[in-house]
């Protein structure tokens, strides 16, 4: 029971601390002394955020190298926006969002659970070429596609907006590389704190589940999680699909925050893929909060040292080896390990003083 | 313990029947036409000289590997050639002769993990924490520390498996194994790296097991004080053959096992 209300407690203060931000940026907000460049960041850090949680559930938890998240994002991100500009559109603003959300977070799991087919076969470095390759392969392919709908329904073309053949009343949606327009920007910071405030929920719900001891289970010893009678197979799909869907969600806030959206190697090219692993892996891989905390520091960082001007990724290098250094070397975590025990037993003598 | 000095009554039926198994591997034949009969409730040991092909029968058992030739019945029901997770689920659980645990999970949760077939709840009642995954959890934890207990690990439930000594590890090891509820138990080379008073310990708890958790062991063992302190029955491997199949004193006064033991 000891055990049960310890992780509680663990869940309860990554919530915490979620709100504490949510507070600080708010009261800083609302007296007027943000900047507006810190403004526009923070519907951006709270995308970051949820899909740096969400990539933690396929590299952390299941112990998988998977550098195609950006792709999920990207699916839940045209999700969205083809829900905004079509069905949703007459819809209330608030009520749009929320369908959009729920349709990009389910067509990204589908997506997930179609690449994770062939790709959850393979292991280690294979599987990570392979989720890079998906990732590439989602974002030009929607890079190529031309989407337009009329009163006959849903036209597609991969050559050009005039070989859709649109009936007179018909528009097109996705005009190729320029992407979607006229989105309508209605997601605000509050919204995407209250996403991150879920997905969190469901990812922390699921560590302590026994699904997600299964899912351990197996990363720790995949032989010996057969032999206890673990499925492999089932378990690793459903934290890549999970996942997927969790990155979906990230994506739908981030075109909801556009009025443009386009399929550019930036945004969701393998350069995003990386960045939200550098988040997982310099937050310490397996553990939520810091995987916040690194993409919020990863975020702000850049910008707030653009006065070095050419000095800046310099700086921001330095920070990085700094933030990996204190999560990764040996005797950093020595250290972080003793002060635990020492904070542990002190607990244990009180515990037992009480009795 | 609930389960404490329950007779079980089925004792003696046959549990395990092997027929003329075999495998090889490229032009070595590992294993070849070995038959293995075990009752319910019976100490049976497997040993053998290195690379005789005893862990390669224990793999065949649980389905790590196919078997070429042979059939496997537990309980009468065919498990050849089925996969690793249907036949823990028909009844075979094992430990390992180089130790896997979960290392970095909890003791306990080492232990939850088995009990994963037997107590049941749905994605969704994880994650929107509905009253069975409040019940569910509580049960398997008491369930859980019901068989730490019994190895004496109930006061490191919360350590990381990683963090327990040797020995302790692989008391685990059996703890996770038994947790599946098995029919049968296959332990690996069980004492390999303990001291004399380790290995005495293991002696009482391997006993302890067979007669608490209503289950049957077979082992692999090198060490030849605990193999003839507890085990009833005794099959004797040599290159991938049977070479003595008996009970204990009679198989190692074998002179033909002596001869494979220690040479000519």
């Amino acid at each position: 029971m000891k055990e049960i209300s310890k992780k509680t407690k663990q869940s309860l203060a990554t919530y915490i601390l979620v709100i504490a931000f949510y507070a600080v940026c708010e009261i800083w907000l609302k007296t007027g002394n943000m900047s507006s460049l810190m403004e526009g960041l923070l519907v951006p850090l709270c995308y970051y955020m949820i899909l740096a949680v969400s990539l933690n559930i396929v590299v952390g938890i299941s112990g998988e190298l998977s550098l195609g998240h950006a792709g999920f994002m990207c699916v839940g991100a045209f999700t969205g926006a083809i829900f905004a500009v079509t069905a949703g559109a007459n819809l209330p603003e608030l009520l749009e969002l929320v369908i959009a959300i729920f349709l990009g977070a389910a067509v990204s799991a589908v997506f997930g659970f179609l690449i994770g087919i062939p790709v959850l076969r393979l292991r280690g470095d294979y599987l990570a070429i392979v989720t890079l390759a998906f990732g590439e392969i989602i974002k030009n392919v929607i890079n190529a596609i031309y989407l337009g709908v009329d009163s006959a329904g849903f036209h597609i073309s991969i050559k050009d907006a005039l070989s859709l053949n649109l009936a007179e009343d018909g528009t097109t949606i996705i005009k190729g590389a320029q992407g979607i327009t006229g989105l309508p920007r209605n997601a605000n910071f509050t919204i995407g704190i209250i996403l991150l405030l879920i997905s969190l929920f469901i990812i922390q719900n699921l560590i302590n589940s026994r699904q997600g001891r299964a899912i351990m289970a197996i990363r720790d010893n995949r032989i010996a999680a057969e032999s206890i009678g673990l499925s492999v197979s089932k378990y690793k799909m459903m934290a890549f699909v999970i996942s997927a869907a969790l990155a979906g969600v990230a994506g739908v806030l981030y075109a909801h925050n556009l009025s443009t959206l386009q399929a550019t190697p930036k945004n969701f090219g393998y350069n995003m893929s990386i960045m939200i692993l550098v988040f997982v892996v310099l937050g310490g891989i397996g553990n939520i909060k810091g995987s916040m905390i690194a993409a919020v520091i990863l975020t702000i960082l850049p910008e707030k040292l653009r006065f070095l001007s050419d000095y800046r990724m310099l700086i921001y290098a330095v920070v990085l080896i700094a933030m990996m250094l204190f999560n990764s070397a040996p005797k950093a975590i020595a250290f972080r390990e003793r002060l635990m025990e020492s904070i542990n037993l002190k607990r244990n003598k009180n515990i037992k003083e009480e009795a | 313990m609930s389960e404490v000095n329950k007779t079980n009554t089925q004792n003696g039926k046959l549990l395990l029947d092997v027929d003329t198994l075999g495998i090889s591997f490229g032009g070595l034949k590992a294993v070849d036409n070995f038959n293995l009969k075990i009752s319910k409730g019976e100490l049976y040991g497997l040993i053998g000289p290195n690379g005789a092909g005893k862990t390669t029968i224990f793999n065949l058992l649980t389905g790590v590997y196919k078997p070429d030739t042979g059939k496997i019945l537990l309980d009468g029901v065919d498990i050849t050639g089925k996969p690793t997770i249907e036949i823990n689920k028909e009844g075979i659980a094992r430990t390992f002769q180089n130790i896997r645990l979960f290392s970095d999970l909890p003791v306990i949760d080492n232990v939850k993990a088995a009990l994963h077939n037997h107590y049941k709840y749905s994605l969704a009642d994880a994650i929107f924490r509905t009253p069975k995954y409040f019940k569910t959890e509580k049960a398997m934890d008491e369930k859980a520390m019901e068989i730490l207990k019994v190895f004496e690990l109930d006061n490191a439930a919360s350590y990381k498996a990683s963090q327990l000594p040797y020995g302790r590890q692989r008391k685990l090891e059996i703890a996770r194994a038994i947790a599946t509820e098995p029919k049968l138990l296959l332990l690996d080379e069980p004492a390999a790296g303990m001291n004399p008073q380790e290995t005495h310990e293991l002696m009482d708890t391997i006993k302890f097991v067979r007669d608490n958790f209503n289950t049957t062991i077979l082992l692999i063992e090198h060490d030849m004080k605990l193999v003839s302190g507890i085990c009833e029955k005794l099959t004797v491997l040599n290159f991938g053959r049977v070479l003595k199949q008996g009970e204990t004193y009679e198989v190692l006064h074998d002179p033909e096992v002596i001869k494979a033991y220690l040479g000519d």
